[in-house]
């Protein structure tokens, strides 16, 4: 069974109608990515699984979401419990302005009872080590973590989710303030991470999802125009549409 | 066509006469003050009670006076202020009666003091029977300046940037936890500057103080929040209108130990509200 189904789904903005019907089943331990041109709905559809769209005012939707089975659009559905269990990493490297460790145990401190230091430590070690920074950071842990780089910060960030002991982890647009070679370490951390983490990533950038992804949805006008093997996707696709937009005519 | 030069020349000249006529009177007061008033103060001058009606002696009830009510004003205005601020700046929906509402507290910050000062004797000292007293002054004061901590407190939650909140809650914080962890820490710094710039203006009212707690003199200090006391304000208009005869550096030593003491509080606010830039990055 894919671990997140999306039956219906239709969302509106207001009047405006930015989801329009998406069924799709996202596969656990995946890496799946959502291309698309700009304002095609991909961040959209990525915020409905954690229910960020709940943040705007005017936003409906209607249809079913399922997230191991569990349909996570009724209204009554706690979002602290989805929040913990789906992650999200943002476009842009968003640390708090605090230090190292305690952007680390943020989560835990909003979520645990009474912690001691050295559990508090161990969830630290455990998260930079997941997203290979506890060697570079593990003397500077007291430091402000906005005096890390892009790239620190953005594993940071990974690293901050982590200790929240999350199943999915949303990427958006993950790497688009990274360097190349930054973001070539960010997907290999990315491959690394699929195996404990169902992943969705939603890219601007073809090769990333072409290089990184396992499944690929494509996105256009709202509609989810094309969704399956990312291979079939990039070198047999079904839909014109599609076809247009990954050689370029569009976009 | 006139010639560019010429009249940027004209401009300059009347933009930096205009902030001439500003600074010179400004510092011209603070001169004299300071001229005349330091040699009046000494020890005795700041510890010792009013004597000879008020003519020798030392001001130190008025110093104590204005303590207690800045004090009782903070107790009073900042939590209620602040508690305001986060309701206006996170919670509330933007609707008619919000901006109702925000202008009413705007317009709140316009009203001349003598009036808060009439509204005070009439609600604290009459209607819920305080009397003349710390309480009634320090609510009064409190009053005055909930318009500008609401404001203050107001910029500097909503100038948290909104990806803070948006991470917060996308790691399954609630709303109030975000607010408590990561909002409210980092717009500490404006709420203090804001409340300490509000605090300056209660020390230093006459009118609002003038019906609902000071005292013309009294020989002993205050006990209680239901007693009267003396204020450096209302007491510097007394020994300079009031009676006669009072030596000058006197009178110019009060003023200046006021002067001294808004000027520390604002000073304060100006070193937070510094260490705050240079600590800030987003």
């Amino acid at each position: 069974m894919a671990k997140i189904t999306t039956k219906n789904l239709n969302l509106w903005y207001g009047t405006f109608h930015a989801l329009k019907n998406i069924n799709s089943g996202i596969e656990a331990n995946r890496i799946t990515a959502i291309i698309g041109p700009s304002g095609c709905g991909k961040s959209t559809l990525l915020r409905v699984f954690n229910r960020m769209n709940d943040l705007i005012d005017g936003v409906r939707t209607n249809g079913e979401v399922l997230i191991d089975g569990m349909n996570i659009l009724n209204g009554s559905k706690d979002l602290v419990t989805l929040r913990k269990k789906v992650g999200m990493v943002f476009q842009r490297p968003n640390p708090f302005p605090l230090s190292i460790y305690e952007n680390i145990v943020f989560g835990e401190k909003i979520h645990g009872e009474r912690i001691r230091r050295d559990k508090l430590d161990e969830i630290v070690k455990e998260s930079l080590e997941s997203v290979l920074l506890w060697d570079e950071l593990k003397d500077k842990l007291d430091k402000p973590a906005l005096s890390l780089s892009l790239e620190q910060k953005q594993r940071l960030c990974i690293a901050r989710l982590i200790a929240v002991k999350p199943d999915i982890l949303l990427m958006d647009e993950p790497c688009s303030t990274l360097d190349p070679q930054a973001t070539a370490r960010i997907e290999e951390l990315m491959r690394e991470l699929k195996d404990n983490y169902t992943i969705i990533i939603v890219t601007h950038n073809m090769q990333q999802a072409a290089r990184v992804s396992d499944n690929t949805g494509f996105m256009l006008l709202g509609e989810l125009v094309e969704f399956g093997k990312t291979e079939n996707i990039f070198t047999a696709p079904s839909d014109k549409r599609t076809e247009d937009y990954i050689t370029g005519r569009y976009g | 066509m006139k010639n560019p030069h010429i009249t940027q020349n004209i401009a300059f000249f009347f933009l930096f006469l205009a902030t001439l006529l500003i600074v010179v009177p400004v510092g011209f007061i603070v001169f004299v003050i300071i001229q005349k008033g330091l040699p009046a103060i000494d020890w005795q001058f700041l510890s010792d009670i009013p004597r000879h009606g008020m003519r020798a002696g030392g001001i130190f009830p008025a110093i104590v006076g204005t303590v207690y009510l800045v004090t009782g004003t903070i107790i009073f205005a900042l939590p209620i202020g602040l508690l305001a601020a986060i309701y206006l700046s996170e919670y509330s929906k933007e609707n008619l009666l919000m901006r109702l509402i925000k202008l009413a507290i705007v317009n709140l910050a316009g009203v001349p003091s003598v009036v808060y000062g009439l509204f005070g004797l009439a609600l604290f000292v009459i209607f819920f029977k305080f009397g003349a007293s710390i309480l009634s002054g320090s609510l009064t004061l409190g009053i005055m300046i909930l318009p500008i901590i609401i404001t203050t407190s107001r910029e500097a939650l909503e100038s948290v940037p909104y990806s803070f909140r948006e991470v917060s809650l996308s790691l399954g914080a609630s709303k109030w936890q975000t607010i408590r962890n990561i909002v409210l820490p980092n717009a500490v710094p404006g709420i203090l500057t804001g409340t300490i710039l509000g605090l300056g203006r209660a020390a230093g009212e006459t009118a609002p103080i003038l019906f609902t707690v000071a005292a013309f003199y009294l020989p002993q200090l205050p006990s209680s929040i239901f007693d009267q006391a003396m204020a450096l304000p209302y007491h510097l208009y007394v020994i300079s209108t009031q009676v006669p005869n009072v030596d000058e550096k006197i009178r110019y030593g009060t003023a200046f130990v006021l002067l001294a003491l808004v000027l520390i509080m604002n000073l304060v606010a100006i070193i937070i509200r510094y260490k705050f830039r240079k600590r800030k990055k987003w």
